[in-house]
């Protein structure tokens, strides 16, 4: 055999290597990423920390099964402090230099606004796995977290109707609280209740003695506690020593901070929540999802409303992928716009409403007992995200990228 | 019987406020009032003292022995970063800022990955009262006569003990009480300590009323500068007349528009005394006097 034949088939066998590490690695080397911005510290971590530990289950998950269309699925994700300024930081960095194919991100509605320009102006793909106070009417958007005609309408007029009708709000003073108290007071009136009160707390204030004392002053028949943060969860606390024992009603305690946990009895007793999801459902999907949650991370304190939120919003992307056959956006859309992106999750069906893209949910009203065990009086399923639609915003026809408030409704058109 | 229920209720609220800060102040009021460090650490020596009462207390110690727990341990890490940072910046008192804002970022974040996001709370104590329409909490009125109590002891401390005494001496003129014999490092690591232990006896105290997490202490930590800063530099004259002032301008201002005016009533008040009185209450005071 020649010299030059030897080389020729050296070579052969160098192409053939190559061609072999060019067909193999895309499957390996071409991941879709995924941009996790979350706080895993500060004042939310205690309620956010579970959210990126179930993306990473359901990556997890995914990625044993084969990826997404035969991708792996990769996190890329950055601690955002709780600090609104590095949302925006880490924002254009995932977008920018880590050309993430979507990104889920935050907890605050302060937080959401402040990146959610960002998301706009450089196109992205952003999921925001949280409640909150509803409106956002933006096609660069998903929303897997439960909004007031979900969480306000089923609770408000239960609570009225059983402990009566004069209602009094307290409520952490920026958007989220503000635009929810708002939606508390609509639907107090449209049930023929009164307000008789309300006060807006600055976040990180723990000192409630004068709140107490005026909600006392205004006797109403039950609080709704609209705090944030872990500074304000010192209102219970404060609020049982000084006996105030009035039901309180809430759309975010217990199914975010787990106060019922943390706090020593009695002290969130009669407190109502009305949630997509807590660990103490009692369905075999529940148990299951909380049996995986627990065993991979066996020290969590506690499996909230926004981990399932989190871990449901992996599959459905995944879902709309590989029905899109692509990661962007505008071909996700697409199949979103179809009306069929449904999934069982673990707290039963969920659906992706076309117009305004948030989530339809199961809604369970959750109740704290004296010795704070919990039990479900009621359950709701099937709530729709309506008002959005109803109220003018579609998304699959136009997208203004804007937050609407029933004070502040899409333009007609 | 209705103007005695106001009374009693502003009279509660003022003592609530002026406990919250005179007792988050206090231990600042030693370490920065007095020694001049600029202790941004404040807070998470009140979290470690909150921590530590917490922690006793779920072992089974009763409250107050887990209160003194809290405090002691609180002093003994006060005298451990006062060896280790503290004391080879006392003549640099604008790098202690950015060592103990290190510091505090360190024991956040450190108690967040070693203790987790939260620690379960431990329950208020004694219950509840009624007067009038209203109904209060017993512990708030043991918290006003901590921060009393706080005070007094402070005084009898630093004017009528040998300890104070030289504390004082030490502070002023170093290098004086040092060749009269006094061991000023020492005497330092002692003042540290105390700063440090009543910052870990506020989180003890507050333990019970409030929410467990590795930021607790950034509740604490504008009332307590603030309290200092119009206080100036004298621990007793300076902290009690501050405390009382703020106290009737937050209690009034939140009970007449809410919370969020307190807190700029609080802030408007701070700006208006320091204008007034550039070297705090205390420099007023003690000015008057001689």
């Amino acid at each position: 055999m020649s010299k030059s034949v030897l080389r020729g088939l050296r070579a052969a066998a160098l192409t053939g290597t190559l061609v072999l590490g060019s067909t193999l690695a895309p499957a390996a080397e071409n991941p879709i990423k995924l941009g996790v911005l979350e706080d895993q510290s500060g004042d939310f971590a205690a309620a956010t920390i579970g959210k990126v530990h179930a993306i990473e289950l359901a990556a997890e998950e995914i990625n044993k099964a084969g990826g997404i269309m035969g991708r792996p699925l990769e996190l890329v994700p950055y601690d955002t402090q709780s600090d609104n300024t590095r949302y925006q930081e880490f924002m254009r960095r995932v977008l920018q230099r880590d050309k993430v194919d979507v990104v889920f991100a935050g907890f605050s509605s302060a937080s959401r606004e402040a990146y959610r320009p960002i998301v706009d102006q450089f196109n992205g793909f952003a999921f925001y796995n949280n409640q909150y106070e509803g409106g956002v009417c933006d096609g660069h958007m998903i929303v897997t977290g439960a909004v007031p005609e979900q969480q306000f309408s089923t609770l408000i007029p239960y609570m009225m109707e059983k402990y009566g009708k004069n209602v009094y709000t307290l409520a952490a003073d920026y958007n989220f609280g503000q635009i929810s108290a708002e939606w508390v007071r609509k639907i107090v009136k449209e049930n023929g209740g009164k307000m008789a009160g309300e006060e807006f707390i600055p976040l990180g204030v723990s000192q409630f003695s004068q709140s107490i004392q005026n909600i006392q002053k205004a006797k109403p028949d039950f609080v709704v506690t609209l705090l944030v943060g872990t500074a304000q969860a010192s209102y219970y606390e404060q609020a049982a020593s000084a006996n105030v024992n009035l039901p309180m009603a809430s759309s975010v305690n217990v199914g975010q901070g787990y106060e019922h946990k943390r706090f020593k009895p009695p002290s969130l007793k009669d407190m109502y929540v009305t949630t997509n999801y807590i660990e103490e459902i009692d369905s075999p999907r529940s148990k299951a999802f909380y049996a995986k949650f627990k065993a991979k991370f066996p020290s969590e304190p506690y499996v909230n409303q926004e981990a399932e939120n989190s871990y449901l919003a992996v599959y459905l992307y995944k879902q709309m992928v590989e029905r899109a056959k692509s990661t962007k956006r505008e071909d996700i859309r697409k199949v979103i716009a179809v009306g069929d992106v449904c999934m069982d999750a673990p707290e039963g069906k969920v659906c992706i409403d076309p117009k305004s893209q948030h989530m339809s949910h199961t809604i369970y009203l959750a109740k704290v007992g004296a010795d704070h065990s919990i039990s479900f009086p009621k359950t709701w399923e099937d709530i729709k995200p309506y008002w959005l639609g109803d109220a003018g915003c579609d998304l699959t026809k136009k997208d203004p990228m804007a937050q609407y408030t029933p004070s502040n409704p899409p333009p007609k058109p | 019987m209705d103007i005695a229920t106001h009374v009693f209720s502003a009279l509660y609220q003022f003592g609530d406020a002026f406990a919250f800060l005179v007792l988050s102040a206090c231990g600042l009021a030693v370490i920065f009032g007095m020694m001049g460090v600029i202790n941004l650490a404040h807070g998470e020596f009140i979290m470690c003292g909150a921590y530590v009462t917490a922690a006793t207390v779920h072992a089974g110690l009763p409250l107050p022995l887990g209160i003194l727990a809290g405090t002691i341990i609180s002093a003994l890490v006060g005298v451990l970063v006062e060896l280790a940072v503290i004391r080879h910046l006392y003549d640099r008192p604008l790098d202690t800022i950015v060592a103990t804002w290190g510091l505090s970022l360190i024991a956040t974040q450190g108690t967040l990955i070693m203790v987790g996001s939260t620690m379960a709370g431990v329950g208020t104590p004694f219950g509840s009262f009624q007067v009038g329409d209203y109904s209060y909490s017993i512990y708030r009125i043991v918290l006003f006569c901590a921060a009393l109590g706080v005070l007094a002891g402070l005084y009898a401390l630093f004017n009528w003990t040998r300890f104070g005494v030289l504390a004082r001496a030490t502070i002023q003129v170093p290098h004086m009480a040092s060749a009269l014999g006094v061991d000023t490092r020492l005497i330092y690591s002692l003042t540290f300590a105390c700063g440090a232990g009543l910052a870990g006896l506020a989180g003890g105290l507050y333990a019970p009323t409030m929410t467990l997490v590795p930021t607790m202490g950034a509740t604490f930590i504008m009332e307590a500068f603030v309290t200092v800063v119009i206080g100036g530099a004298d621990v007793f004259l300076g902290t009690a007349p501050a405390g009382g002032l703020l106290a009737i301008v937050k209690s009034g201002m939140t009970s007449w528009q809410g919370q969020l005016f307190g807190q700029i009533g609080l802030l408007v008040a701070v700006i208006i005394v320091v204008r007034v009185l550039p070297k705090g209450i205390s420099g007023f005071v003690l000015r008057e006097r001689t």
